[in-house]
């Protein structure tokens, strides 16, 4: 679960706490993408190396009963919040004891329970449902707010124009605590932000209807916090929505099947490496005294600890029980037979 | 039991269950202010006011996919599309996302929300005001589909459909809002899945839902006048489907025609068809025929759009060389 902060600022404590969520968030990335090399996790596998920073400071900055939409790059979010790992990793394995029994996949966790209401496959088609549940939560006049995460690629589509020009209309009403959270990863697939937007200053187009609209350094989780805690504080305050772009960079392919990466060039990937969010933390926190070559290795020791029980725990998880296929189609028994 | 137009049956039901339920409301395009294009929202944004009564932009996947949201976190949206044809706009949000996300959540989310609107043809709309798209959302598990053809239908399966846990594809038609009938007081409940025999024979099985029962039944009436007499099954909902009914009545009379609005290649007729082909074959005296839509776009000329949709005439001679 993520530290969270009560007061703006952050302080050496929390961000040792956010150190050990990302190198967390990592450990797990990168046994996944073993675990698919393997053939234990099949079909999409879409991992979140290099964007830690921003999941890290968005969870800090919400309560634990606000409600998080996001595209398929989704395991970081459950992670930090506080879902069991090894429930995650057996829902990539496709194990009965995954999150979803099996049923979704990695493109598609849910915790509900946890407020995290899914993973979604198709670029962009989260957005209007996250506006949707923002005035949810607005029309039983509760303080909640809904965070969506989105990528870069999908600002290019219809369900984004038309989805947020439904939030910035009800958000006059004060109806609708939604912040955007864009991780501007620089790349929709394959295809770079300048070579698939005609405007590449991402967050300008919030203007458009009428939501107020920051950037950020999205490898850096304190700048991230900082930001969307005052974003997140005005949604709740005032029913708009709020919406920021953080600039961040994914290292890992789009999906783990994507090895060849002839879109970029290794020497990007370099260059974006060199401001590694753990790598820039760890220096900080070393300067603050904080942290030394002990404690990096045992918090190393202990993410990779967890992330071992959660794929012993995938591993000896029995496959879903034939009878499963036909369940959760439909909520009530129903007449018919057809 | 009132006597009551459809459009008054549909809308005196969401009074009803808005009143019991205030987690219900409304959103489309021109609801509110305007009444709604044909009508059946009029009067309810004074009675509920703008938070529960949506007038929407024209952006079907924006407030489609609101809609689903909103159903995600127990609001019970009710949604017009102001022609089915424009549900297409939203299919991913309907088919992608509230179809599918109950089961992919691994049941942890449901998405109880009923989109409803005029499906299929009005009278001169052309080609993309006119589509029936009961095959088309026929086809995904995780949707409803409705299709009421009276006004106590309508009240009925409205009802149900708004107290369902998960998505229902409500079909209406221009030409039945303002069909009169008497209606049930009350709570009354139309089961998903059920059909409706609405009229019996003994001689030839006839299949239909919708706006082609009444054609339907004229047929039905004309051929009784010759000696045919005709079991008409309404099937009332598409998904599920009721084919025990039609299975039933076809062991009985050992004949059945299918007809439907449209369709034809890949339609409901031939679904049915084929679930009376494997169930009830060695009961069969002649091959089962269907009446279906012409298989072109909808023309605008009146005397072609006539041509292209069935009616009384083709499915008399449809039942006569059935029985012959």
């Amino acid at each position: 679960m993520v530290k969270k902060v009560q007061h703006p600022g952050v302080d050496t404590d929390v961000l040792l706490e956010w150190y050990r969520s990302m190198v967390f968030v990592r450990h797990f990335e990168e046994q996944a993408e073993r675990s698919f090399r393997r053939g234990k996790v099949g079909g999409y596998l879409h991992l979140y190396i290099g964007q830690e920073a921003v999941a890290v400071g968005v969870l800090g900055a919400i309560r634990d009963d606000d409600i998080i939409f996001a595209s398929y790059r989704d395991h970081a979010y459950v992670l930090l919040r506080g879902t069991d790992p090894g429930a995650v990793m057996a829902e990539l394995y496709g194990k009965s004891t995954g999150l979803c029994k099996g049923k979704g996949g990695s493109m598609h966790l849910f915790d509900v329970q946890r407020g995290f209401y899914g993973g979604y496959g198709v670029v962009g088609g989260h957005l209007p449902l996250a506006v949707g549940a923002a005035y949810a939560l607005r029309y039983d006049h509760g303080d909640r707010v809904c965070v969506c995460f989105l990528g870069d690629g999908a600002m290019n589509t219809g369900a984004f124009h038309e989805a947020l020009n439904l939030a910035g209309l009800w958000g006059h009403a004060g109806l609708c605590p939604l912040v955007l959270v864009v991780e501007n990863n620089q790349y929709g697939m394959g295809t770079s932000v300048p070579r698939s937007s005609a405007v590449p200053a991402l967050a300008s187009r919030f203007d458009a209807y009428d939501i107020p609209n920051e950037v950020c350094d999205g490898m850096d989780p304190q700048a991230v916090y900082d930001v969307v805690r005052r974003g997140v504080d005005e949604a709740r305050r005032t029913g708009r929505p709020w919406a920021v772009e953080t600039l961040t960079y994914r290292y890992a392919a789009h999906g783990a099947a994507d090895l060849l990466q002839p879109y970029r060039a290794k020497s990007e990937v370099q260059e974006w490496r060199q401001r590694d969010p753990i790598a820039q933390t760890e220096q900080r926190l070393r300067h603050a005294g904080a942290l030394d070559d002990a404690k990096v290795e045992a918090i190393a020791a202990e993410a990779e600890r967890r992330v071992q029980e959660a794929v012993t725990f995938a591993e000896a998880s029995p496959d879903p029980a034939p009878e499963e296929l036909y369940t959760d189609v439909y909520g009530e028994a129903r007449d018919g037979d057809r | 039991m009132p006597d009551l137009t459809y459009r008054d049956a549909l809308k005196s039901t969401l009074v009803e269950e808005m009143d019991r339920d205030p987690r219900v409301l409304l959103m489309g395009e021109d609801i509110g202010v305007y009444g709604g294009t044909f009508l059946v929202t009029e009067g309810l944004l004074a009675r509920y006011g703008p938070k529960r009564v949506i007038d929407t932009p024209i952006s079907e996947a924006g407030f489609i996919g609101c809609g689903i949201g909103m159903a995600m976190l127990g609001l019970r949206p009710v949604i017009e599309v102001m022609t089915w044809n424009f549900s297409l706009i939203a299919a991913d949000q309907i088919i992608q996302n509230a179809a599918k996300i109950r089961y992919f959540s691994g049941g942890q989310a449901g998405v109880p929300m009923v989109i409803r609107g005029p499906n299929g043809a009005g009278v001169q709309l052309s080609a993309q005001h006119s589509q029936a798209l009961e095959a088309l959302y026929g086809y995904f598990p995780g949707l409803y589909v409705a299709a009421p053809a009276t006004p106590a239908d309508a009240r009925g399966l409205l009802r149900t459909a708004i107290r369902a846990s998960d998505p229902v594809i409500f079909l209406e038609n221009a030409s039945l809002y303002g069909l009169r009938g008497e209606v049930p007081d009350g709570d009354y409940v139309v089961p998903f899945g059920r059909a409706a025999v609405a009229r019996h024979g003994r001689d030839v099985t006839l299949v239909t839902h919708g706006r082609t029962l009444h054609m339907t039944l004229a047929a039905a009436a004309h051929l009784a006048a010759d000696g045919v007499e005709c079991d008409v099954i309404d099937l009332r909902t598409l998904r599920p489907l009721d084919m025990a009914t039609v299975v039933e009545s076809v062991r009985r009379t050992h004949r059945a025609v299918v007809i439907e609005d449209q369709g034809g290649l890949y339609g409901v007729a031939g679904e049915v068809m084929a679930g009376i082909y494997e169930r009830a074959f060695d009961d069969l005296d002649a091959p089962v025929v269907r009446v279906s839509g012409e298989d072109v776009p909808m023309p605008y000329a009146r005397t072609l759009e006539l041509l292209a949709q069935p009616n009384e005439a083709k499915i008399v001679e449809a039942v006569r060389r059935t029985v012959a």
